[in-house]
């Protein structure tokens, strides 16, 4: 199935392993600090590359186990039987947290909860070292009072703590709530933790303390903790304009735009500047669909080699019908697992993964971004803003002729999908129902999409 | 619309069509490019590249298309010239400056050797810069060093000298940064007081470049022993001294330093740009990375470290391509490649390696190669050889009958040239950066790999320039094990006594688009 030889299948890895023991991110600090924020997005950029990650987020445990949020007094240090029920939390999300790495091939787990004692973090490193487990903590600090309201409206109003409760109320109550934990509250120290794993994060990144990396995977956090900003902006998607490719349903190669396509070049640059955005980066690739798509908008624009669309090495410009008549065995293996099926010669969706992940740090640097890509490429790029397995990510929908405009909010990002009213043919084939390596001509092509 | 016949195939004006029209033949072509510049359309970003040089010039400039993209990234920085970018509580900065890296600390710190390597890595990747080493411009100016006296803080004369030197070497920073088309300069020196950084600070923005300091803490009396032994004692200014003597001179020389060294403050200094490395990279303060290049420069030093180690550099064993003469291909190994694999294996046991990494391609060659040794290893895409595009598995004698023009135009630029529908090895640089971050973390690691890729990995380890890449003489069935040491690499060539056709081709003395055939492969290696 994969293009390994078949007598090292147990030896070898074919993607480089970032790590061989299992890791567990703690994440620490007050409340409206950003952890969740920060766990998410984490956890999202990891398992986009490969590596399963899964967050475990206490507030969730202890809103199963306390059915309704009362108040702050909850939180009160000196609540006893709080306290009792807030431990038992944390043993289960530990012991859940056993269980993915050693059931379900987790590699990485991040642990979202405020964990600012130092008993709590003892706790946590007793049982990762019992169980073999690598520490790695990500601590929030944060005074400026304007950053923790902002963060307080954007996700914790709607929490389901607070379902019944007006904004003034959630308020406060949330207020109270931080300085219960500000009253035991001890950040990770210089001296006293110098042999632990962490980093500090000041301030949404002014600065950072790093401390003791201890492997590939860890500096891939750091860098891309470094890289992440939470400055509002949007990053606009869309493919280049329809092709004369295209319009022959033939996949691959490096045709110019047709006259359609032409006009939605334009289209794009009425859109553009009808947006009104500030200081917009325009990226394309080096394929000519996409630079003459750009040329129409008029404003610098650059171009990545990396946003060249998949290389479908023996089977380029050819259309479906080409391939099941040459290739009926590649057809069917492609349909199978069409995320980590290399075409013979070519490239992989898994591929493109790894040659993206440069362009995706950058569009995290950025802030507003128009990218002018392809088919499959923007399907690994939206898979990793909207969080899609590597299952989903190569049936997503990504229409000729339309911009996805991507916008962080709260902890996701909210999509528009415009379509600039141009008509263009379809190129959006769907997985069939008959994946067998034998099935009937009829069958491997009853999803392809007309063309001329 | 346009009527462009550009023969540049990257030109997203180009239509077969027009050329088919204009009934262009290969001896016309000159002419030809010189009128399809003049019709490229305003707009064409390629255009002015190609505008501003004659005809000759013309057909090189080809070949240096699209920046790979580390270096696009930065330059496109460089592109939006004029436009200003305005963060909240970030101060104004032009997008498209030159960026000042001012080394901070004590003597023995580390500061050279990170400079270095700094440089080393910047440049690879294609971003011009260079190192100013202000002991350097003190040896020049003080001939001879006659002992730590000259430091003391209460030498008014020497003082006065140091100044200069800094200044001097300052000055050269500027012309190197705004007349010679350098992007980053590294501003080797202690630079421990506030009073010089401040004099740096200002002299940086009143040229508009960035500033970013990197300061190295360290007081382990064991690293800063070991330092002193592998660069001090050798150092131009204890060359008649006994290494006593010497230790114990520059021992005082630190001293000098240490009552009137003002380290980088997380309170006063919280507006400047820095990373802070404390024990030799155990822990890091990073305040203010301001863009792209910083964020790298931070990514490769906390990645980067000292511990003793070796890597071994070394191809597959010779393939069936190999013994054709044919280039590029998916082939397996001869017998002869077979036999290299087994004394690879036995080799590797004699040198009785801890931990030892073992990374492959994931082409046939390669992969088999390391089967042999019988350990885990792992396959890495971005090691695989160099795309040859139209010309995959073609002998040079092929490619000079098809593509006379695209050989010719190889060996003239063999750095940027790009295969049509394959890469150039800049684009290989490109590809192989994450490796090099990897090699950097690991210790010891065997890479077995591919000649292009080699030379690319080899031109990193020893400071080689573009020029000299495509060059580097990477022949099959041996081994280099590379040692760090002092600021450098020690290299050892190990030829593991199994036969194999070379594959070396240097470059020609013709390199002339119109050069007689038996030019163009005089230099050809023999084959089967």
């Amino acid at each position: 199935r994969t293009k390994l030889s078949p007598t090292n299948l147990l030896l070898t890895a074919s993607v480089p392993q970032f790590t061989n023991s299992p890791t567990v991110i703690v994440m620490v600090g007050l409340p409206a600090r950003g952890k969740t924020y920060i766990s998410k997005k984490l956890a999202r950029y990891l398992n986009w590359i490969g590596v399963n990650t899964a967050v475990f987020n206490l507030g969730q445990y202890r809103r199963e186990a306390v059915q309704t949020y009362k108040n702050y007094e909850f939180f009160r240090p000196d609540n006893e039987e709080a306290m009792k029920i807030r431990r038992n939390c944390a043993s289960n999300a530990l012991t859940d947290i056993g269980a993915y790495f050693t059931k379900e091939q987790g590699q990485v787990a991040v642990f979202d909860a405020t964990n600012t004692t130092r008993e709590r973090r003892g706790l946590i490193l007793s049982f990762a070292k019992e169980k073999g487990y690598k520490v790695f903590f990500v601590e929030s600090v944060c005074d400026d009072p304007d950053i923790i309201e902002q963060n307080i409206m954007q996700v914790k109003l709607s929490s389901p703590d607070y379902e019944n409760c007006d904004k003034e109320e959630a308020l406060e109550d949330f207020l109270k709530r931080i300085e219960c934990y500000k009253m035991t509250y001890v950040p990770l120290d210089e001296e006293k933790d110098r042999h632990l794993s962490y980093i500090k994060i000041f301030n949404v990144g002014s600065r950072y303390l790093v401390n003791r990396v201890q492997d590939h995977i860890q500096s891939r956090i750091v860098y891309y903790l470094m890289n992440i900003h939470v400055t509002p902006r949007s990053i606009y998607l869309s493919r280049h304009g329809e092709s004369d490719l295209n319009l022959l349903g033939r996949i691959g190669g490096d045709s110019g735009l047709s006259t359609r396509g032409q006009m939605y070049a334009s289209a794009l640059a009425a859109f553009v500047q009808s947006q009104s955005i500030r200081d917009l980066k325009v990226w394309t690739s080096h394929m000519k669909r996409t630079i003459q798509t750009a040329e129409a908008l008029g404003v610098p624009y650059e171009q990545w080699k990396a946003l060249n669309e998949i290389d479908a090495g023996m089977c380029e410009e050819m259309t479906y019908e080409e391939i099941q008549g040459h290739h009926p065995e590649e057809f069917a293996l492609r349909d199978q697992d069409k995320y980590r099926y290399r075409y013979p010669k070519g490239e992989s969706y898994e591929d493109m993964v790894h040659r993206l992940e440069p362009v995706i740090m950058e569009l995290e640097r950025q802030e507003n971004v128009l990218v002018i890509c392809h088919q499959a490429v923007m399907r690994c790029l939206l898979a990793y803003f909207l969080d899609k397995s590597a299952d989903e990510l190569p049936y997503l929908r990504c229409p000729l002729h339309t911009v996805l405009k991507l916008t962080p909010v709260a902890y996701g990002c909210k999509v528009e999908s415009i379509f600039l009213n141009v008509q263009a043919v379809n190129t959006h084939r769907e997985k069939p129902p008959n994946v067998d390596i034998n099935r009937k001509t009829e069958d491997a092509l009853q999803t392809v999409p007309e063309h001329v | 619309m346009c009527v462009c016949v550009c023969v540049f195939e990257d030109c997203p004006f180009r239509f077969e069509n027009c050329k088919k029209q204009h009934g262009v033949d290969d001896n016309k072509k000159s002419s030809v490019i010189l009128v399809a510049v003049v019709l490229c359309p305003q707009s064409c970003p390629l255009r002015r590249d190609r505008e501003q040089v004659g005809v000759a010039a013309v057909l090189r400039t080809r070949i240096c298309t699209s920046r790979p993209e580390t270096t696009s990234v930065l330059r496109r920085d460089a592109a939006m010239r004029g436009s200003k970018r305005c963060r909240r509580d970030r101060p104004v900065c032009m997008t498209n400056c030159p960026t000042l890296i001012v080394m901070v600390g004590l003597p023995a710190r580390g500061k050279t050797y990170i400079s270095k390597k700094l440089t080393r890595y910047l440049n690879w990747i294609g971003v011009p810069t260079k190192e100013f080493n202000v002991g350097q411009y003190r040896r020049e100016c003080l001939k001879i060093y006659k002992n730590f006296e000259f430091f003391r803080p209460d030498n008014e004369e020497g003082l006065k000298i140091r100044r200069q030197c800094a200044l001097s070497a300052l000055n050269d920073v500027r012309q190197y940064l705004c007349m010679e088309g350098g992007q980053v300069a590294v501003f080797d020196a202690t630079n421990t007081t506030r009073e010089r950084r401040d004099t740096i600070t200002r002299f940086a923005e009143q040229n508009g470049f960035k500033v970013f300091f990197v300061e190295s803490v360290c007081e382990d009396p064991d690293v800063i022993a070991e330092n002193i032994v592998q660069v001090k004692l050798g150092s131009p200014d204890y060359i008649d001294c006994n290494t006593e003597e010497a230790v114990a001179d520059f021992m005082k020389r630190i001293k000098c330093y240490e009552n009137s060294y003002q380290p980088l403050d997380e309170g006063l200094d919280r507006e400047l740009s820095y990373i802070k490395i404390m024990d030799v990279g155990r822990r890091y303060l990073v305040n203010r990375v301001l863009d792209h290049i910083q964020s790298r420069i931070v990514y490769y030093l906390m990645n980067i470290h000292i511990t003793p180690r070796s890597i071994y550099l070394c191809r597959h064993g010779e393939s069936d391509l190999n013994v054709r003469g044919r280039i590029g291909g998916d082939s397996g190994l001869t017998s002869r490649g077979k036999e290299y694999a087994k004394s690879l294996g036995h080799f590797i046991q004699e040198q009785n390696i801890k931990d030892l990494k073992v990374w492959t391609s994931q082409m046939k060659r390669t992969i088999q190669t390391a089967e042999a040794l019988a350990v885990p290893y792992e396959q890495w895409k971005a090691l695989n050889e160099i795309d040859a595009g139209v010309c995959e598995e073609m002998m040079y004698e092929e490619i000079q009958e098809h593509f006379p023009l695209e050989f010719a135009l190889r060996d003239q630029d063999k750095y940027r040239y790009r295969y049509p529908k394959g890469e150039s090895y800049e684009d290989l640089v490109q590809r192989l950066e994450p490796v090099i971050m990897e090699l950097e973390r690991q210790e010891n690691v065997l890479v077995i790999c591919h000649q292009a890729v080699m030379r690319c990995l080899l031109a990193y380890f020893l400071d080689k320039s573009a020029e000299e890449l495509p060059y580097l003489k990477c022949p099959l069935h041996t081994v280099l094990k590379l040692t760090p040491v002092a600021y450098g690499c020690k290299v050892e060539s190990i030829f593991l006594n199994v036969e194999a056709v070379n594959t070396h081709r240097d470059k020609p003395e013709n390199v002339d688009i119109s050069r007689p055939t038996e030019e163009a492969l005089l230099t050809v290696p023999a084959h089967q």
